[in-house]
């Protein structure tokens, strides 16, 4: 097991260097001119100069990317415009924002996460029951009730229905406060409110997948040897499909969700653009717009960071249930 | 034989058979090959069929889109200023629903949305073709070498297959369009319409194939130990040979599904691209960004955010339907 986690963790570690490498070089190197994106309006020639001392972008490229990543790492030194010496997780300086993006990201990323934590524990709950209850009960108007809600899920985009939502219930019926984010500490009740819209567009998308998944995942396992060995054994029907049927069920879907869930906390783009919440997803977006490649940077780097860190969660969690992994 | 049996059923019971063809109530019947065997199922599925020709209907509207336009009197650049009230709001129930214009106007510029659409469907559609066939086939190649040939070749396609996927799609696509775009036209320059659909395929392309060449390497892994690869390498075929000749034609039906459902996929990315604006640019019609304008309308117009929201849908509906009756119809284990 410890040398499966020192593999996997290096193998990710290896991805994420390459990501870095492959974010810088599409930003600092493909443009004409990164300072003129990086400086914001009415820049003058001498402006222009002093920043691209200060971003030392004279220096080879080389030299430029291995600074950066000793920023993340260890902190660097900043010229004074750029607020001095950065510490540890140091992304840099965003002029655009005039703080380090270090800071930005530490503001922004409790936002995605009160989006994301709650809608996937919705969208897992509602999607994998849903599918367990169709596949229990195959053919029935119950299943085919199911199977249509899914697919039409499937198919939905996340602007339309979350338009569609606004529409009914912020301003028609004004059941839902218009979209905002109050820090849960702050205010629990407000909190949930302000992200109640965004929660339910996710999850109606997202449990269409997995109640799809997950009764595809139940009616096979519903057809294995064991599962009539136990119902054989005359163990009850509710402990076998209860305990025996989903969690063998349930391993595959594991690897989707964390995926889905790492994938999500990089930013859900579409969803905080359409109710307006300030998360990962729209500061990426805004840093595109004003030509903030610092940001845009860090944004990319954090987004790969927990796509990555969730494929090894997965991973491990894969051996943790599932004791056929773990003999490999 | 019994005579209240159709002729179909009849033609079932005969592929189904594995004796030699016999000669069943006077009509001769030849063994079938899977894909008349798919195409007998995929016939005998209500959803299929209901979801194909809704596809092909599709499919004619955005290939004859200037057919329309020249039936329907009206052009996508069109502006009708004049059926607009003061407010810039189209006049009427619907958005402006009328004879003249079925799905009414666009508030501000008042152009005509139904026109747009069946414009901007074409504008999807080609796109996510073009994506589909280009990702499927790289990722076709990369993961059949990955898996037949195997050793540091798999590992190191496999590496890349980890890196593509752990890339923030939406965010990386935001970040490389424009800079794309800056890179060969300036940031006073108009950049072509065409040059812009050519960078969002692109995009496609360097993300897209990953997923379909994971699929295919597992695919391969497990045939590449099957007698007929033996047989196939021992009477001297080259690498060419056993790739194209013997593996491909076993992969046919993984990578048809796959095809089938990334198409309603790059339909939607697309149309994800174009709402965050980095994706086809005015004046060239699109689904995506006529929802994305459409939003800004939502309590003053909700008719305008409803046409293309729904359409959009109804595409990607169909394309997921038929996609899933295309893989039963693969499946030779499927009861149907």
């Amino acid at each position: 097991m410890g040398r499966f986690l020192l593999k996997r963790s290096f193998s990710a570690l290896l991805t994420l260097l390459a990501v870095s490498v492959l974010t810088f070089l599409m930003f600092f190197v493909l443009p004409r001119d990164p300072v003129t994106g990086m400086c914001p309006k009415n820049c003058n020639p001498e402006r222009l100069e002093r920043v691209r001392q200060e971003l030392g972008l004279s220096d080879p490229k080389v030299e430029q990317y291995l600074g950066y990543i000793k920023g993340i790492f260890v902190g660097r030194d900043l010229s004074s415009a750029q607020g001095g010496y950065c510490d540890a997780p140091c992304l840099g300086y965003s002029y655009v924002n005039n703080e380090p993006v270090s800071a930005t990201i530490t503001r922004v990323l409790p936002v995605t996460i009160s989006i994301v934590v709650p809608a996937a524990i919705l969208w897992l709950s509602l999607g994998i029951g849903l599918g367990m209850v169709s596949a229990v009960h195959r053919g029935t108007w119950l299943d085919r009730a199911a199977i249509g809600f899914a697919l039409t899920g499937a198919s939905l985009q996340l602007y339309f229905v979350g338009g569609v939502l606004l529409l009914a219930f912020t301003y028609h019926w004004g059941i839902a406060p218009v979209p905002h984010y109050t820090p849960f500490l702050d205010n629990p009740v407000d909190w949930a409110g302000g992200l109640v819209l965004a929660w339910v567009a996710l999850a109606l998308l997202f449990s269409a997948i997995y109640a799809r998944l997950s009764r595809a995942q139940m009616l096979e396992t519903l057809s294995e040897d064991f599962i009539r060995t136990a119902r054989a054994k005359g163990v009850p029907r509710s402990q076998v499909y209860g305990r025996h049927a989903l969690r063998a069920a349930i391993t595959p879907l594991v690897t989707i969700a964390g995926l889905d869930i790492g994938a999500a906390l990089g930013g859900t783009v579409i969803t905080e653009i359409t109710f307006g919440l300030q998360g990962l997803g729209r500061t990426a977006v805004d840093a595109v717009r004003s030509g903030d490649l610092p940001t845009i940077m860090a944004t990319v780097l954090v987004a790969a960071f927990f796509i990555v860190t969730a494929n090894l969660v997965v991973d491990l969690l894969y051996a943790a249930i599932d004791p056929r992994v773990r003999l490999k | 034989m019994n005579a209240t049996r159709g002729p179909e059923r009849q033609l079932e019971e005969a592929t189904l058979s594995s004796g030699p063809s016999e000669n069943r109530g006077g009509t001769t019947v030849a063994g079938r090959s899977p894909a008349q065997l798919t195409w007998l199922r995929l016939r005998r599925d209500r959803t299929a069929v209901i979801s194909g020709v809704t596809l092909v209907v599709l499919l004619v509207i955005a290939l004859a889109a200037p057919l329309i336009e020249w039936m329907y009197g009206i052009g996508p650049q069109d502006q009708f200023q004049h059926a607009l009230d003061r407010y810039g709001m189209p006049v009427g129930p619907g958005g402006g629903v009328s004879g003249e214009h079925w799905f009414g106007l666009e508030p501000g510029l008042g152009r005509d949305i139904f026109i747009r659409m069946t414009a901007g469907m074409r504008t999807s559609l080609l796109i996510a073709f073009a994506a589909a066939t280009i990702t499927s086939a790289l990722g076709v190649v990369a993961g059949t070498l990955a898996g037949y040939v195997g050793g540091w070749v798999d590992s190191s396609i496999g590496w890349f297959i980890d890196v593509a996927l752990a890339l923030p799609f939406l965010i990386f696509a935001l970040a490389v369009v424009p800079t794309v775009s800056l890179r060969f036209y300036g940031p006073r320059e108009a950049v072509p319409a065409g040059f812009q659909v050519a960078v969002i395929i692109g995009i496609f392309a360097v993300f897209g194939w990953a997923g379909t060449a994971r699929l295919v390497r597992g695919q391969v892994v497990s045939l590449r130990e099957r007698e007929f690869v033996d047989a196939a390498r021992v009477s001297g075929a080259g690498l060419g040979h056993i790739l194209f000749r013997e593996l491909l034609p076993n992969l046919w039906a993984p990578i048809l599904v796959s095809f089938s459902l990334a198409l309603p996929a790059y339909i939607t990315a697309e149309a994800a691209l174009s709402f965050l604006g980095i994706g086809v640019l005015e004046p060239v019609p699109d689904l995506g960004r006529m929802i994305e304008r459409s939003l800004g309308y939502l309590q003053t117009d909700p008719a305008y955010v409803f046409f293309p929201g729904i359409t959009i849908f109804v595409v990607v509906f169909a394309f997921n339907l038929f996609g899933d009756a295309l893989r039963d119809a693969l499946d030779p284990r499927s009861t149907r």
